[in-house]
């Protein structure tokens, strides 16, 4: 065990993938010589060399179509947004091509791409560096998501995106980067379509992801030492959502909490509450309630910007207000 | 009015061919007319659906630059596809099923007119966004890059034509893929058919430099104009564009002045171009013009002609039966293609 922080971890992967798979490279702005904006592909260039950790021009949208050309073409690309805001200008690519391309082509073609990178809301960075996209790529066909929150999930979940054969959305949480935390020794992945079950419980469901399973845990103390017992999931795929788990959970609780850092306005949440409306309405106790950040861009003043997304404290009421629901 | 550029006198010697490469010319470029003739004929019969982009008047650029490839060489196209497929080798019955969305299309019937894929002929598609095309082109040039030099793979010196229209390049993609390749010297031919229009927008109209090919020269790659009309002309510029790119020289930007005889699509009324305009390059016809230089440098004679465009009616004709009789996809497999596994 060696405590590695999430950055490192995530580095760690890249590293371990380059070196086992000759078709495995890096691609992206400042990901070379200066060793990516958070460190992730720090001194992988002097080891691999020019081609394999390229330093590409600022041009978001060509040099994610070329990592998918080079993808169609036997490569296994992984792209590196400085900022995931960045890929909106890539949206095309990741659309039309990356997700839709393999099914348009009739099975022609595949593409094993990673694009990866720092996204969430942090500290004062202002609206454009402080986006909640996951929501806004979800409806891609052909695109799987996936949101890391430890340590531990970054390594395994990273490694495992690199090996998969079809376009990953990889979202890092700009304020997890320096967590850490103890890991194995010896190889291990994590499955990209496993929600992870953070803390089992009887009461209530609490589904989060990415930084809000942070602020979930920070609320379950508290509720703890009131008598609850709610069980807590990290979604970890975004896309596609893994109903199995939650349908466990449900079928046991009854009730559902969805706790996310995305806007309430067509986010996951509303996603999943049609989807457990589809699924498991005949379960459910109460209507599921979700707490999502507020529809407005994100402001820059601290208190504002803390208004907007979820908070701790918000989550301990929420639950204590549905355990008081009787049925 | 915008003045109209003129058309230069053209320099660059005509690619010295055998007899046989002239009929291997002549066909693909007999085989690209007629069919899609035949698709405009199935259009207006109200047999062939969606948005259906012709290529005739093009010929000699498809022709002239993919026959000069090897087999396994990449080609990138645009919605205007057909043609690119068909001179990149995918058979005409592949591509008519594909435009009658039937299973034994290249792309299964899922693609349609602008997405003919076939990763057996390192055809990387038809992309129906203006520009998208050109970076995923060049992530093909970047991969024959980095295998040869990062996996030490000697066979890895495919050469990629990315094809696309005068328009588009007034799209940031060209600008961006032109300095990636030329920054990396990537084996990539940016190809610019240049048919002096972009749906109803006049090229002089929607550029400051209609000059194309001089837009090479600022990212520090030869840029190359051609009459896109002469196919021995646009073979000369391509072999020696390809054998640069081979060589690890480099990419290299071709404009080829050309011209669409048909709208825009089929669906098109195309009534901004005028009739001068339109008879003028009419008589250009990149087909006409080969056929007499073949007869005239003995090469062929009307007999042989004549007998390739009786055998590529019947290919045509061929491929028409061939996906109009083929099945449908099988409804149970609309989500299949989604995933990689699937
Ligand atoms: C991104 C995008 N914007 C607009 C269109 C609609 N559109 C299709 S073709 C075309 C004109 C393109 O002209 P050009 O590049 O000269 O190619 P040509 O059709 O002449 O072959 C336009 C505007 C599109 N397909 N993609
Ligand atoms: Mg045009």
């Amino acid at each position: 065990m060696a405590e590695t922080f999430l950055f490192n971890a995530l580095r760690q992967a890249i590293d371990e993938e380059m070196g086992r798979d000759q078709t495995v490279m890096v691609l992206g702005e400042d990901v070379g010589v200066y060793g990516g904006s958070y460190k992730v592909t720090k001194d992988l260039h002097g080891k691999y060399g020019e081609l394999r950790v390229l330093d590409t021009p600022i041009a978001e949208n060509s040099f994610t179509g070329m990592a998918i050309g080079a993808a169609m073409t036997g490569l296994r690309p992984i792209v590196e947004g400085m900022n995931m805001g960045f890929l909106l200008l890539a949206f095309n690519q990741i659309s039309n091509n990356a997700g839709m391309l393999r099914y348009t082509s009739g099975g022609n073609f595949k593409i094993p791409l990673v694009i990866r990178g720092p996204g969430g809301v942090g500290r004062q960075l202002g609206a454009e560096h402080s986006q909640r996209l996951e929501a806004y790529f979800q409806a891609v066909p052909g695109l799987k998501i996936v949101a890391c929150s430890t340590p531990y999930n970054a390594k395994g979940l990273l490694k495992s995106a690199i090996r998969d054969d079809n376009p990953v959305l990889f979202f890092e949480h700009v304020l997890l980067y320096n967590l850490k935390e103890d890991l194995p020794n010896e190889e291990y992945l994590v499955p990209l379509d496993r929600a992870e079950v953070v803390r089992p419980g009887q009461d209530v469901t609490i589904i989060t992801y990415s930084r809000m399973r942070h602020h979930v845990m920070a609320a379950v103390k508290p509720l703890e030492r009131k008598g609850f017992d709610p069980e807590v999931i990290d979604l970890i795929a975004l896309k596609p959502i893994d109903y199995d788990t939650l349908g466990q959970s449900i079928r046991k609780t009854h009730r559902v909490i969805i706790v996310e850092e995305c806007m309430k306005t067509g986010g996951i949440a509303a996603e999943i509450i049609a989807s457990i409306n589809d699924r498991f309405f005949d379960e459910l106790d109460a209507p599921v309630l979700r707490l999502s950040s507020q529809d407005i861009p994100t402001p820059y003043n601290g208190r504002l910007e803390s208004l907007t997304i979820v908070q701790p404290q918000q989550i301990e009421e929420a639950v204590e207000k549905m355990m008081q629901l009787q049925v | 009015m915008v003045q109209e550029r003129t058309l230069p006198t053209f320099q660059s010697p005509p690619a010295q061919i055998s007899a046989e490469e002239g009929l291997m010319i002549y066909e693909d470029m007999i085989l690209g007319r007629y069919f899609e003739d035949k698709c405009a004929e199935m259009y207006y019969r109200g047999k062939m659906f969606g948005f259906v982009h012709l290529y005739n008047g093009q010929e000699a650029v498809s022709s002239g630059v993919i026959k000069a490839l090897r087999d396994d060489d990449y080609v990138g196209s645009t919605y205007r596809d057909h043609v690119h497929a068909l001179s990149a080798g995918v058979p005409a019955r592949s591509v008519m099923a594909e435009l009658f969305g039937k299973e034994t299309g290249c792309s299964k019937g899922r693609g349609g007119s602008m997405h003919m894929f076939s990763a057996e002929h390192n055809l990387l598609g038809g992309y129906a966004f203006i520009g998208e095309g050109i970076p995923v082109a060049l992530g093909a040039a970047f991969q024959s890059r980095y295998r040869r030099e990062t996996m030490g793979d000697d066979a890895a010196d495919q050469v990629t034509a990315s094809f696309f229209g005068d328009g588009t390049t007034n799209n940031g993609q060209f600008f961006e893929c032109l300095n990636m390749a030329a920054l990396w010297k990537l084996p990539m031919l940016f190809v610019v058919e240049n048919n002096k229009w972009a749906i109803g927008m006049a090229h002089e109209r929607a550029t400051s430099q209609p000059e194309i090919y001089r837009k090479a020269s600022v990212f520090g790659l030869p840029g190359i104009e051609v009459d896109g009309m002469d196919v021995l002309a646009v073979r000369a510029v391509a072999q020696e564009a390809i054998a640069r790119a081979r060589a690890g020289e480099g990419p290299t930007l071709i404009e080829c002045l050309t011209y669409r005889f048909r709208g825009h699509s089929l669906a098109d009324p195309d009534e901004l171009r005028s009739a001068d305009e339109k008879a003028k390059w009419q008589s250009r016809d990149p087909i006409q013009r080969f056929e007499a230089y073949l007869i005239e440098q003995n090469l062929a004679d009307d007999e042989v002609l004549k007998a390739i465009r009786q055998k590529i009616e019947g290919v045509v004709e061929d491929a028409l039966s061939f996906a109009q009789d083929s099945p449908e996809p099988d409804p149970s497999e609309l989500y299949r293609y989604i995933f990689a596994e699937d």
